[in-house]
């Protein structure tokens, strides 16, 4: 009788992720879209705790939905520059159907070859054998800090090309206006909560669910709804610490992979009595670039008020320090950041 | 043969294929980043549903460490192609 309801679960599951996936592409209110897609990432969340992997329902929550989310959403904000160009694309639309189709396909028939190949020899068992002398408990956690540690450290290396594109690619948006008491009051109580749980995260990703990439972008729901309130100079530090930071996650790993070599052990090869520690090091400085690369994305693009922006002098003559013009979130202009059309903003 | 990784498995194949379709004939350029991200998700949902191995055996961790590795590259590629996207449209404004 149980069996029956897990199926039910998953079948209903199963078709509204395709249902979204396929209303959030297919709308043409982009909006729409995003909000579905958000959805999409909250429903996909539950699918990897049904299939037991927690970490990934996590991280997915947290960052498929929510910060990806917030992400598309700050890009709206960018009229018209996100509005549906009405051109036609070139391909024709029979053709890219039977392309997808054919994609599904193949992939389809791959993922039948591999399941249907039976149990071969797969690394989960080299993984659970030798995850005493990882110098943590969660098997996913070894994986990525550990036994695969140069997967992450170039991961880290993505992350920091990301931000420094973002940052050479322009200007911060406006930032927002203050906003009304309850939710300025509602924040003050959010933000020491979100940065209590990224703590929490990082240091139970040891030997549970959790770990650098959550607790990073939890810490960076902190800094978004602190820019979400307008509080655009907190949480994110300027001039070179910004840089510093943004770097912190992928040059810990080169360091201590570097003072591991010193030591006479391979590249990333920890001692297993002080692997546990070392992890823990790279973790939290991986959290915290993570959070300022989120953050800074969210934002849009180099602060305003950039120091070594300015000393370069060849860019924007109007990013001279000083206070930054805040607008009222409800004034009118083609560029608002709040369409008084649109409810929610 | 588990009828979650059944599901799931098939379904993540079709999410990717209706991911790709929109990605090339996309109508804006944030429809499209939201197409590849689709993509994107349902090639997750098929190396997860591979390291499922049903209720009572413990699930292959080396997927979810690259799926957990995927979902940060693919919000890293998202912010950095709707900066870009931003960048393209204020250049066509000057110009």
């Amino acid at each position: 009788m149980q069996m029956t309801a897990w199926h039910l679960m998953d079948m209903l599951l199963a078709l509204l992720l395709l249902g979204l996936a396929w209303g959030a592409l297919s709308t043409r209110d982009l909006k729409r879209g995003v909000v579905l897609f958000i959805a999409f990432g909250l429903l996909l969340s539950l699918v990897w705790a049904r299939l037991r992997a927690p970490d990934l329902a996590l991280a997915e929550a947290a960052i498929g939905a929510g910060l990806s989310g917030a992400l598309l959403l700050s890009a709206l904000r960018d009229a018209p520059a996100m509005e549906e160009s009405g051109e036609k694309s070139i391909i024709p639309k029979l053709g890219v159907g039977l392309l997808s189709l054919g994609l599904a396909g193949v992939l389809a028939w791959a993922w039948f070859v591999a399941i249907s190949a039976g149990a071969g020899e797969r690394l989960a068992g080299i993984v659970m054998v030798r995850l005493e002398e990882s110098g943590v408990g969660n098997p996913v956690t070894a994986v990525l800090l550990n036994f695969r540690a140069y997967d992450t450290l170039l991961e880290l290396a993505v992350l920091l090309a990301a931000a420094l594109g973002i940052m050479s690619l322009g200007p911060a948006r406006r930032p927002f206006a203050p906003p009304e008491a309850l939710l300025a009051s509602l924040i003050r109580w959010l933000v020491p909560l979100l940065i209590l749980t990224a703590g929490y995260l990082l240091w139970v990703g040891a030997h549970a669910p959790g770990g650098a990439f959550q607790a990073g972008a939890t810490l960076a729901a902190a800094g978004v709804v602190l820019r979400l309130a307008g509080r655009h100079r907190i949480g994110l530090p300027a001039g070179i610490r910004l840089r510093l930071l943004m770097a912190a996650g992928a040059g810990m790993f080169l360091l201590v992979g570097l003072a591991l070599m010193l030591t006479g052990r391979p590249f990333l090869g920890y001692p297993p009595t002080q692997a546990g520690l070392l992890i823990l090091l790279i973790e939290t400085a991986a959290m915290l670039a993570i959070a300022a690369t989120l953050v800074l994305a969210f934002t849009g693009g180099r602060p305003k008020t950039d120091v070594l922006a300015n000393t370069a002098g060849k860019l924007e003559a109007s990013t001279a320090s000083g206070p930054v013009p805040v607008r009222p979130a409800r004034a009118g202009g083609a560029n608002n950041d709040c369409n008084p059309e649109q409810k929610a903003c | 043969m588990l009828t979650a990784q059944w599901l799931y498995g098939l379904a993540g194949c079709l999410i990717a294929g209706i991911g790709l379709g929109n990605t090339l004939v996309g109508s804006s350029l944030l429809k499209r980043v939201l197409a590849i991200n689709v993509m994107g998700a349902g090639v997750f949902m098929l190396l997860i549903a591979v390291a499922y191995r049903g209720p009572d055996l413990a699930p292959d961790p080396v997927p979810h460490a690259l799926v957990l590795t995927g979902i940060v590259v693919a919000v890293s590629a998202t912010a950095l192609a709707l900066a870009l996207a931003r960048r393209l449209d204020r250049g066509q404004d000057d110009g």
